[in-house]
C-alpha cells in the first residue's frame, strides 16, 4: 500500500476512534469502582442528541458539548441509584438505561433529522509542531476534543495508578468491605465514578453529533457504546491501554469506508467492527485469566454494609 | 420516643405480592413516561388514548396485537429460561433473524417444490437449528473462555442484521421485486395458514403456547430444571452440588436461541412471506422479549400474559408512528422505563418495611 494512503488512513483513525476513547475511559472508572454499566450506548446517544440540540439552539458547540456531559452524568445517576442504593441487578439496569436512552433520544431528536449544524468546533493547528511533516497532521492538527481526550488518558491514568484517590477507587472495586472498614465511603466513591463514566459517555456522543458526523441521525451511535464496553475489558481497565483499543476500532471504521469502492458489499464491511469486538474480547479475556490481573474483583456485585 | 423504619428481608415473595408489585410498577412507569411526553410537548393522555385504542380498541387492533404477541411469546419463553440460569442472552433479535434466514433457505432454495406438510415442519426445525447455532457460539465462548455473553450475544445481533441485509441486497435479491430489497416470494406451500381474515398465523401461536407449557414443566419438574434453578439462585451451591455449569449454559442457550429462531420462521412464513431487510422482519421483538420475560418474573406461563401486553404496546407504538409521526424508537422509551420499575420493585418486594419503636432499655 502507498505510504501516503496509509498515513491519511492513520490520521483519519484518530477522530474516528475518539468517541470510543471517551466512552471507554468513562466505563473504566465506573468498573474500577465495581459498577458495571451496560448503559453506555444509551448515555452516548443521549449525549449526541443533547449536544446537537444545544448547539442548534445556542449556536455554540462548546455549550453543546458541556450539556452532553451533564446529561450523560444524569443518565448514569439513574443507574447508580438502582445499582448502588437499591442494589438491584446491574446487567438489567444497564440494559434498561440503553433502551431508555435510545427511545428518549429518538423522541427528542425527531425534529433535528436533516437539519444542518450552524456551528462547528474549530480545528486547532498547533503552531510549529503542526508544521512537522507527517507527524504534524497525525498529532497536531485535530479538533480540541481530540486533545481533551488525550489529556484525559494521561490525567485519568495518572490518578488511577499513582494517587491516593486512585488507590481508593481501585480498593472499592476490589474489596469494598475492606475499604469500608478503612473509613472509605464506598457508596460515594461508586456514585462519583459511575457519574464520571456517564459524563464521558455523553462527551463521546457529543463528538459524534457535533464533530465527527456532524448531524443528528436516529440511533447514530450504532453499537459504539457496546464496543466501548468490550474495549474496557480489552484495555484491562487501564486508561493508557484504552487509547490503543479506541484507535484500533477507529482504524477499522476508516477501513470500512476505504474498502467500499473496491466493490465489497457494505453490509459485509459493516460486520467488521462487531466481529473484531468478539475477537478482541476473546483475546483480552484470555489475557486476564493468564495474568490474573485487571478485572476488579467486586465488579457487578452490589455492596451491602454488614452490621457493625 | 422515636420510631425507626427498617427493611427486613422476606423469606418468600408470595405470588400476590409479585402481581401487585408488577401492576404498581407498570402504572408508575406509565406516569413517568407521561411526564416525558409532557416535557417534550406532547399531550400524554392523547398519546395513551391513541395507543390503547389502536391496540385493543377494535377487532383489527386486537388481531394485530396477537400477531405481535407470537414472536414475543416464543422468544420470551426462551429468555425466561436463560435468565433463570443467570445466562444473559441479549441476542434473541439476532437468533430470530437467523431463524428467518434458515426458513427462507428451506422455502426458496432447499425444497421449494415440497408439499406444505413437509415444508412447514422443516422450516421450523431449520429455524430452531439456525437460532440455536447463533446462540451456541457465544455460549461456547462463555463456557470455555468466560467471555461476557452480554456483549457477544449483542454483537451477534449486529452481525445477523448485516447478514440479512447483505442477502436481500445481494445474492438472495428477488428477480421479480423491481429493485426492492426483498427475496422472492415464498411458494404457497411455505406460507403459514391464517386465522380467518386476520394476519394471525396460528400454527406459530400454538407452538409458542406449547413451548411455554413445556418449558414451565421442565423447569419445575425435571432434574435439569432443578439444576437451572440452583445455578441461577446460588451459583456457589450449584458448584458444590456437582452441577455441570457448562451443560447448563449450553442447554439454556440452545433452547432460547432455538425458540427465537422459530419466532423468526413465523415472521417470514406467516407475516411477510419473503425475506426483507432486518428492520422489516423484526420490530425489535428480540429486545422487547427481554422485558416480556422480566415482567413475567421469568415464569414461562406468565410470559403468555406479558407477551400479549407488549404485543399491544408495539401495535400502540405503530399507531403513534402513523398518527403523530413519532419515531419507532418511542417503544424503547417504554421498554427502558418499564424495565427500571420492574427491577426496582423486584428489590423492594424482597424486603418488607417494618416500623418499630426505638428500644428504650439500651
Amino acid at each position: 500500500m502507498d505510504v501516503h494512503v496509509f498515513w491519511t488512513a492513520l490520521i483519519a483513525a484518530i477522530p474516528a476512534g475518539t468517541p470510543y476513547l471517551f466512552a471507554t475511559l468513562g466505563e473504566i472508572y465506573a468498573e474500577r469502582s465495581g459498577i458495571l454499566n451496560l448503559g453506555v450506548e444509551g448515555m452516548m446517544i443521549m449525549g449526541a442528541v443533547t449536544a446537537f440540540g444545544t448547539t442548534l439552539s445556542t449556536g455554540n458547540p462548546w455549550l453543546g458539548v458541556l450539556a452532553a456531559a451533564i446529561v450523560g452524568g444524569l443518565m448514569a445517576s439513574i443507574h447508580a441509584f438502582i445499582s448502588i442504593t437499591l442494589r438491584a441487578n446491574q446487567t438489567v439496569s444497564g440494559l434498561a438505561l440503553t433502551m431508555f436512552g435510545l427511545g428518549l433520544s429518538g423522541l427528542i431528536g425527531r425534529r433535528y433529522i436533516g437539519t444542518p449544524l450552524p456551528a462547528r468546533l474549530p480545528r486547532w493547528h498547533i503552531p510549529v509542531l503542526g508544521d512537522i511533516p507527517l507527524l504534524g497532521p497525525l498529532f497536531f492538527q485535530h479538533d480540541p476534543l481530540v486533545y481533551l481526550s488525550l489529556l484525559l488518558v494521561l490525567v485519568m491514568g495518572f490518578i488511577l495508578f499513582y494517587t491516593r484517590p486512585g488507590i481508593t477507587i481501585r480498593s472499592v472495586g476490589e474489596s469494598p468491605a475492606t475499604a469500608d472498614a478503612m473509613g472509605v465511603n464506598v457508596f460515594l466513591v461508586r456514585y462519583v465514578c459511575t457519574i464520571i463514566g456517564g459524563m464521558l459517555a455523553g462527551l463521546g456522543g457529543a463528538y459524534l453529533s457535533v464533530v465527527y458526523t456532524p448531524a443528528w441521525i436516529e440511533g447514530m451511535t450504532a453499537g459504539a457504546g457496546w464496543i466501548a464496553i468490550a474495549l474496557t475489558i480489552f484495555a484491562l481497565w487501564s486508561p493508557f491501554r484504552a487509547l490503543l483499543g479506541a484507535y484500533l476500532f477507529g482504524g477499522v471504521k476508516v477501513l470500512q469506508y476505504r474498502l467500499q469502492p473496491l466493490g465489497i458489499s457494505p453490509n459485509l464491511l459493516n460486520m467488521l467492527p462487531f466481529v473484531l469486538t468478539i475477537v478482541v474480547l476473546l483475546a483480552a479475556t484470555g489475557e486476564v485469566q493468564r495474568k490474573r490481573i485487571g478485572m476488579p474483583a467486586a465488579l457487578g456485585i452490589p455492596y451491602e454494609r454488614g452490621e457493625k | 420516643m422515636g420510631r425507626r423504619i427498617r427493611f427486613e428481608k422476606r423469606a418468600v415473595v408470595s405470588p400476590t405480592v409479585s402481581v401487585v408489585a408488577n401492576l404498581v410498577s407498570l402504572i408508575l412507569a406509565l406516569l413517568v413516561i407521561a411526564l416525558v411526553f409532557r416535557v417534550i410537548g406532547l399531550n400524554p393522555w392523547e398519546v395513551y388514548r391513541r395507543m390503547f385504542s389502536g391496540a385493543f380498541g377494535s377487532k383489527y387492533g386486537l388481531s394485530e396485537t396477537l400477531v405481535k404477541t407470537i414472536p414475543l411469546l416464543m422468544a420470551g419463553v426462551g429468555l425466561a429460561l436463560a435468565f433463570r440460569a443467570l445466562v444473559w442472552n441479549i441476542g434473541a433479535e439476532g437468533q430470530l433473524l437467523m431463524g428467518a434466514v434458515a426458513a427462507t433457505w428451506v422455502a426458496l432454495f432447499a425444497m421449494p417444490n415440497a408439499p406444505a406438510w413437509i415444508l412447514i415442519p422443516t422450516m421450523f426445525v431449520a429455524g430452531f437449528i439456525a437460532g440455536a447455532i447463533w446462540a451456541i457460539i457465544p455460549a461456547f465462548l462463555k463456557a470455555k473462555y468466560e467471555t461476557n455473553e452480554v456483549i457477544t450475544t449483542l454483537m451477534m445481533v449486529y452481525i445477523a442484521e448485516e447478514f440479512v441485509n447483505y442477502l436481500v441486497y445481494g445474492p438472495w435479491k428477488g428477480a421479480a421485486e423491481w429493485g426492492f430489497p426483498y427475496s422472492d416470494k415464498f411458494p404457497d406451500a411455505a406460507q403459514l395458514p391464517l386465522w380467518g381474515t386476520t394476519r394471525v398465523h396460528y400454527p406459530t401461536l400454538i407452538l409458542a403456547i406449547l413451548a411455554a407449557i413445556v418449558v414451565y414443566f421442565m423447569v419445575q419438574r425435571t432434574r435439569w430444571g432443578y439444576e437451572i434453578r440452583v445455578t441461577g439462585e446460588n451459583p456457589t451451591a450449584a458448584r458444590y452440588a456437582g452441577i455441570d455449569s457448562v451443560k447448563v449454559i449450553l442447554t439454556v442457550m440452545l433452547i432460547s436461541g432455538g425458540l427465537a429462531g422459530m419466532a423468526g420462521v413465523g415472521e417470514v412464513a406467516g407475516v411477510h412471506h419473503r425475506l426483507r431487510v432486518a428492520q422489516g422482519i423484526s420490530a425489535g421483538y428480540g429486545f422487547t422479549a427481554i422485558i416480556v420475560a422480566w415482567l413475567a418474573r421469568l415464569n414461562p406461563l406468565g410470559v403468555i400474559v406479558t407477551a400479549f401486553l407488549f404485543g399491544g404496546l408495539l401495535v400502540g407504538g405503530d399507531t403513534l408512528q402513523v398518527s403523530l409521526q413519532l419515531p419507532v424508537a418511542t417503544i424503547d422509551l417504554f421498554n427502558g422505563v418499564i424495565l427500571f420499575f420492574i427491577l426496582a420493585s423486584e428489590v423492594l418486594t424482597r424486603y418488607k418495611i417494618v416500623w418499630h419503636a426505638e428500644d428504650l432499655s439500651t
